[in-house]
């Protein structure tokens, strides 16, 4: 229990940090810059179920990050619906989808379900970009509205930073309860042990889909807040670039970790603002960085830092040791 | 309590299993043994799903259970070790265990993650239970231990454990003693009798002969494919056409 109780208490100060930071942050473009640490946040958690957890992998996630953001954007801008509805919609629609092609490929392991995922993302690319009509092609959806509750328009960093994290942390906390229980447990086995797993009962087959169907909810609602945060939207976000970038911040954050793909997603997110100042070689530095982090920290950010710790204390146990013998 | 009929099982030209029939009785420890490539593992497999034979049945209590898949057998109380070890490595020993009671319980993927009240009471169970099963096989002090980083001989036992939390009516361990030392031989003999105790029946198949024939009330034997011979262990020891198959004569 006190395990279960230093995971709440570890929790709370988190969100009351997150929810703290724009009181520090009143005007600065930092603030804009949180706002789509939130996002990519979320969609990081919501891969990092599928990955971390299940140990399935998607090489197509950004398709239904843009599926929230067209269903919402494409809808709001046409009928005066109360975009939240529209926003559960979105989310039910991305659900349903993967919950039909998950049946059939992830059936697939390793290197055949990226291929499978992949090529699920090409497919809805190119139905973001050539049904113009609808989603307006490559030059992309104008004109989006802000989302509002009653006279409270959510159309500022500040407002949209309160907006978006707390959808953020909400997923986290569900996704950090998930872990410890049942379903969690179950998750794991399958990443571990597949066929271990289905002789001790799990059904392997629906818990995956189910966790899929999950991820890709989470991860059209980040799209449907994109879409009106952002007010704009265009196929090039939503291609094979992005769901290799989520794939990133997961890896670097540190498989199976919530705290991890925070720590990932904010990295990513924020690296490319900080590196402006190479100029050109920001991208030599981003890729170096990649390659030292994935060579020297297999386990990740989160995981990294748990071995330094482990190393310090060692260390400073050794000193104690000696000095107490002498 | 477990009865095969006529199993045979075919890879692609190559007959793995040729019409293999026997029954386990209900609370006995009954050993599989066999020359390497008798086909015993392969029979392991298809009782518990994994293949599917290409001729016969398998009835558990009476009920055919020849094309259930691997889930659903758990639910029926058949549940299997394997002889390389599968842990969840990345889980601590209890988590092994409190996995083997996933089909003992039910909270789905929302009670989970909402934490709704009936699955925090289940949560408890489920993990009272599994710390009495690692008591029952002597592992309780190494619940918090990450299940990847256990000796070899640890790791059976842990294996064992987690298929005894599933509340098995059956269980089959496919070479339990491969890779143990003496001691732990000896150990594990003891653990499968005090398995037997409670009510569960044990099949096994076996290379260790001083442990089959120490154990087993009852030994099957194996060769390419056939079964040999069947019978008591004093029976079996003293069959010529087992002698002649274990000492390459014919």
């Amino acid at each position: 229990m006190t395990g279960e109780r230093r995971q709440i208490l570890g929790f709370i100060i988190f969100a009351a940090m997150v929810l703290a930071a724009p009181l520090f942050l009143k005007g600065n473009y930092l603030l804009n810059v949180l706002v789509f640490v939130g996002i990519n946040t979320m969609l990081a958690v919501a891969l990092n179920l599928l990955l971390g957890y299940a140990g399935q992998i998607s090489l197509g996630h950004a398709a239904f990050f843009g599926m929230g953001a067209y269903i919402s954007g494409i809808i709001t801008t046409r009928f005066s619906i109360d975009p939240f509805l529209i926003i559960i919609l979105a989310a039910f629609c991305a659900g349903a989808l993967a919950f039909i092609i998950g049946f059939p490929i992830l059936k697939l392991k390793g290197h055949y379900l990226a291929m499978a995922t992949l090529g699920f993302g090409i497919i809805m690319y190119i139905i973001f970009n050539e049904t113009v009509d609808f989603t307006g092609g490559p030059s992309g959806l104008p004109g989006i509205p802000n989302l509002h509750i009653g006279s409270l328009v959510f159309d500022n960093d500040w407002n949209n930073y309160y907006l978006v994290w707390i959808f953020t942390l909400a997923v986290m906390l569900l996704s950090i309860n998930l872990f410890q229980s049942r379903i969690g447990r179950a998750l794991r086995a399958i990443h571990d042990s597949e066929v271990a797993a289905r002789v001790m009962g799990v059904n392997s087959r629906i818990l995956k889909v189910q966790i899929f169907a999950v991820s890709a909810v989470i991860s059209a609602v980040a799209g449907s807040l994109y879409a009106h945060i952002m007010t704009f939207i265009a196929p090039a976000s939503f291609g094979f670039n992005f769901s290799v970038e989520l794939l990133t911040m997961v890896v670097v954050g540190g498989l199976g970790n919530i705290y991890g793909s925070f720590l990932g997603a904010a990295i990513l997110t924020m690296l490319p603002e900080f590196l402006r100042v190479f100029q050109d070689f920001d991208i030599v530095i981003y890729g170096l960085m990649l390659i030292l982090m994935t060579m020297f920290m297999p386990g990740g950010l989160v995981g990294g830092m748990q071995k330094i710790t482990e190393f310090i204390v060692a260390k400073m146990k050794k000193i104690e040791d000696k000095d107490a013998q002498a | 309590m477990l009865r095969l009929n006529g199993i045979t099982k075919m890879f692609g030209g190559l007959t793995a299993l040729e019409d293999v029939s026997f029954s386990v009785n209900e609370g006995s420890i009954t050993g599989i043994i066999g020359p390497n490539g008798a086909g015993k593992t392969t029979l392991f497999n298809i009782v518990t799903g994994l293949y599917t034979q290409t001729a016969g049945e398998v009835y558990l209590n009476e009920k055919n259970i020849s094309f259930s898949n691997t889930e659903k057998l758990a639910k029926l109380g058949l549940v299997r070790t394997f002889q390389n070890v599968e842990l969840f490595g990345q889980m601590t020993v209890l988590e092994n265990v409190m996995v083997g009671l996933h089909i003992r319980s039910s909270s789905g993927i929302f009670s989970c993650a909402f934490k709704l009240p009936g699955h925090h009471k289940e949560e408890k169970i489920i993990r009272e239970k599994s710390m009495e099963w690692l008591k029952f096989t002597g592992m309780a002090d190494l619940a918090d231990m990450k299940a990847g980083n256990l000796p070899f001989g640890k790791g059976r036992l842990l294996e064992i454990s987690r298929a005894l939390a599933a509340q098995p009516r059956v269980i089959l361990m496919d070479e339990p003693a491969a890779g143990l030392n003496t001691r732990e031989t000896d150990e594990l003999a003891l653990l499968i009798r005090k398995i037997r105790e409670t009510g569960i029946t044990v099949t096994l198949v076996e290379h260790d002969m001083d442990l089959v024939m120490d154990i087993c009330d009852s030994v099957v034997v194996l060769n390419l494919g056939k079964k040999l011979a069947e019978g008591t262990p004093r029976q079996i020891q003293e069959n010529p056409q087992v002698i002649s198959a274990y000492l390459g004569e014919s």
